[in-house]
């Protein structure tokens, strides 16, 4: 797989499958492609409202609308990544009764649409974060390392996911009622310093989580270098840092090996 | 020698069918609970082998159901066979059901250029053959408009011109001869007789039109139950193919009639063989306007007079090609022993299956001492397609004279 993964056919289909993709999520609607960034800008606005508003939820610091902003988005991207990539070969299926060309493609095709409207999102934040006056520092460099290790895991869910959702339908069911546990289980909406107060166990463990791990991190480097805390500072030793990259290395490969597998059936099996 | 386009060898599949619905984890987990395995084999295809040289246009043919369709997935590798081995030598291009990968959203353009992306040209590639996908479409004007706003038709000839106008080495397709208007379907044989003579473009077809297995194909396969039952000279396995509808037309033609069918003795008088005569030689396959005889050897069991024999030759739609009767002789009789009785029959007919209906009975009808239906089928074959016009059901001399 991954020595065809740069060959001249593959990139090409993969190009126009994103390009399809992308030209497609908003056709019809009258502002096009301005809603990319108008939605992320109207969900912010209402959890804005609701989060620091009138929840009041904040970790004291100036910066925690744009924190709150960035783990919304890098959210959204993980949610949009899996539960596309899940569908995504099934929602191909009368293609791919019909031609053989690598199935993969598929799902990276759908993960890297998510990956664009990541990216969109991204320049909001840094908009907000300038008119907001966030000091970057040079940690912010780091900022891709994180997104890179957020996207492999998110392709490996997804590689799994759409592997059994092939065969079991309810996979999608199930899936979104984890994503829901998930999304409250970890410091997105709330900051981890409520947490770390009152349960220092309870955060330890979340910071366990490969996503909680990598948001946590694209904040820290990216906006607040001083106030957020990471995986590296919450656990006590550098050592236990390294389990949730390793989680989400090992999840990719797994998606990678699974799919590989099953992918020669699933022409028979849809 | 240049190496085959595609070889299989020993190709077997089966299909497990779920017997009832298993797409759920719970029915999955009970199953698996009750040892029950939730799916029956389907045997679709047993020990394929055969190999299709570059240049070949090669026929598949078989009744539905026979495991075409699953064979050219297997070929076109979006199957994988349980056992054996295929091997293709070179691009392929599938054109398995209508309208591959085209999205209803994009434009006739945008479709090509997806289309061309999964068949695996680059851009540039698709760019070398966009003028003359859209010239043989005939699809000039509504290239910029979406897929949706396109007729069944226009969308079928899209997808058929960029199959055939991709540059593949090797051009796989399906059932493709129905499509289009018969203005299409001309632009198409037309194409496929250039194909025939191009050595470079190997052609896989599976089709229902012995007409075009006979025109196009080099070599062809039947196809029965998942097993290859005829190969080889295109010719043969077409006549093979209508032979076995033909066949089975006459199987249920005689369990319908009721005056039985050869060797059904209502009387002393009894048919003992039957031969259609070609060329001096006794055959079943008769060549287009050509003249043959049917001899009856009829054996009787004591001498008779003033009978009428009549034989009807019936077509493959049942219809009455051909009525012949002794009364037109002044007097008709069977001796005691063997009798022979020979039709010469002037062959205007069209190429097809035929079968005989054969009655003698007394010339005032109150008895019958033979009534056999649907027996002694044979078929006419050969018809030079560029010289008579395929409708017909007969083809008498004609006398064209082109006044002034």
């Amino acid at each position: 797989m991954f020595d065809k993964i740069f060959s001249k056919r593959h990139r090409v289909l993969l190009k126009e499958l994103v390009k399809t993709d992308f030209k497609l999520r908003y056709q019809g609607s009258a502002l096009g492609i301005a809603w990319s960034v108008l939605k992320p800008l109207m969900l912010f606005t209402v959890m804005y409202m609701v989060f620091v508003k009138f929840l009041k939820f904040t970790d004291g610091t100036s910066t925690y609308p744009i924190v709150l902003l960035l783990g919304i988005s890098l959210w959204g991207f993980f949610t949009e990544a899996t539960s596309v990539g899940m569908q995504s070969i099934v929602a191909r299926g009368d293609l791919l009764r019909k031609i053989n060309f690598p199935k993969y493609i598929i799902v990276i095709a759908s993960t890297m649409s998510a990956l664009i409207s990541l990216t969109i999102n991204m320049f909001v934040v840094i908009v907000f974060a300038l008119i907001t006056r966030v000091d970057f520092t040079w940690w912010a460099v780091l900022t891709p390392l994180s997104i890179i290790q957020l996207y492999l895991l998110a392709v490996g869910v997804a590689l799994i996911l759409s592997t059994l959702y092939v065969k079991y339908r309810d996979i999608s069911h199930i899936w979104e009622v984890v994503l829901q546990a998930l999304f409250y289980a970890m410091p997105i909406v709330y900051p981890i310093s409520m947490v770390m107060a009152n349960f220092p166990a309870v955060a330890k463990v979340m910071m366990l989580n490969p996503v909680t791990q990598s948001i946590q991190d694209v904040r820290h480097n990216l906006i607040a270098p001083e106030t957020v805390s990471t995986a590296w500072n919450t656990l006590n030793h550098a050592w236990y840092g390294l389990i949730p990259i390793a989680i989400s290395i090992t999840v990719f490969i797994f998606g990678v090996v699974i799919f590989n597998k099953h992918s020669k059936k699933f022409a028979e099996d849809l | 020698m240049t190496k085959p386009a595609v070889t299989l060898s020993h190709v077997s599949k089966t299909f497990h069918l779920p017997l009832e619905r298993a797409s759920g984890i719970k029915q999955a987990f009970i199953n698996r609970i009750k040892g029950i395995k939730g799916y029956k084999k389907q045997h679709v295809l047993k020990d394929i082998s055969f190999t299709v040289e570059k240049g070949d246009f090669f026929g598949i043919v078989g009744r539905n159901g026979s495991g075409k369709s699953t064979l050219l997935k297997l070929i076109s590798e979006i199957y994988t066979p349980d056992h054996g081995e295929i091997k293709i030598n070179g691009t392929l291009v599938p054109f398995i059901e209508l309208g591959v990968g085209f999205n209803p959203e994009l434009t006739g353009r945008e479709n090509v250029y997806l289309n061309g992306a999964m068949l695996g040209f680059s851009n540039t590639e698709v760019d070398a053959m966009y003028n003359e996908i859209v010239d043989f479409a005939e699809l000039h004007d509504f290239m910029d408009q979406k897929l949706k706003n396109y007729s069944s038709g226009m969308q079928v000839r899209l997808a058929f011109s960029v199959a055939i106008k991709a540059q593949g080495d090797i051009l796989v397709l399906d059932e493709v001869l129905a499509v289009g208007d018969e203005a299409f379907q001309r632009k198409c044989n037309e194409y496929f007789g250039s194909i025939k003579k191009d050595q470079t473009k190997t052609v896989i077809l599976v089709t229902h039109s012995m007409e075009s297995v006979r025109q196009f194909c080099n070599k062809a396969i039947m196809l029965e139950n998942g097993q290859i039952v005829a190969s080889g000279n295109p010719d043969k396995v077409a006549s093979q193919y209508s032979k076995m509808f033909q066949n089975e037309y006459i199987m249920e033609k005689q369990n319908d009639a009721s005056g039985g069918n050869i060797g059904n003795q209502i009387s002393d008088v009894m048919i003992k063989s039957i031969n259609i005569i070609q060329d001096e030689r006794t055959t079943k396959v008769i060549k287009f306007r050509e003249d043959f005889s049917i001899e009856f050897n009829i054996e009787s069991g004591q001498k008779y007079e003033d009978l009428v024999m009549g034989v009807h030759v019936i077509n493959q739609l049942g219809q009455d090609a051909l009525s012949m009767s002794t009364r037109s002789l002044k007097q008709f009789g069977l001796k005691a022993g063997k009798n022979t009785i020979r039709f010469d029959v002037q062959n205007v007919f069209s190429e097809g299956g035929y079968y005989l209906n054969v009655a003698v009975g007394f010339r005032e009808y109150t008895k019958f001492l033979i009534q056999d239906h649907g027996i002694s089928n044979f078929s006419i074959i050969g018809m030079d397609k560029a010289k008579y016009s395929p409708s017909g059901l007969f083809y008498p001399d004609v006398k064209i004279e082109v006044i002034q």
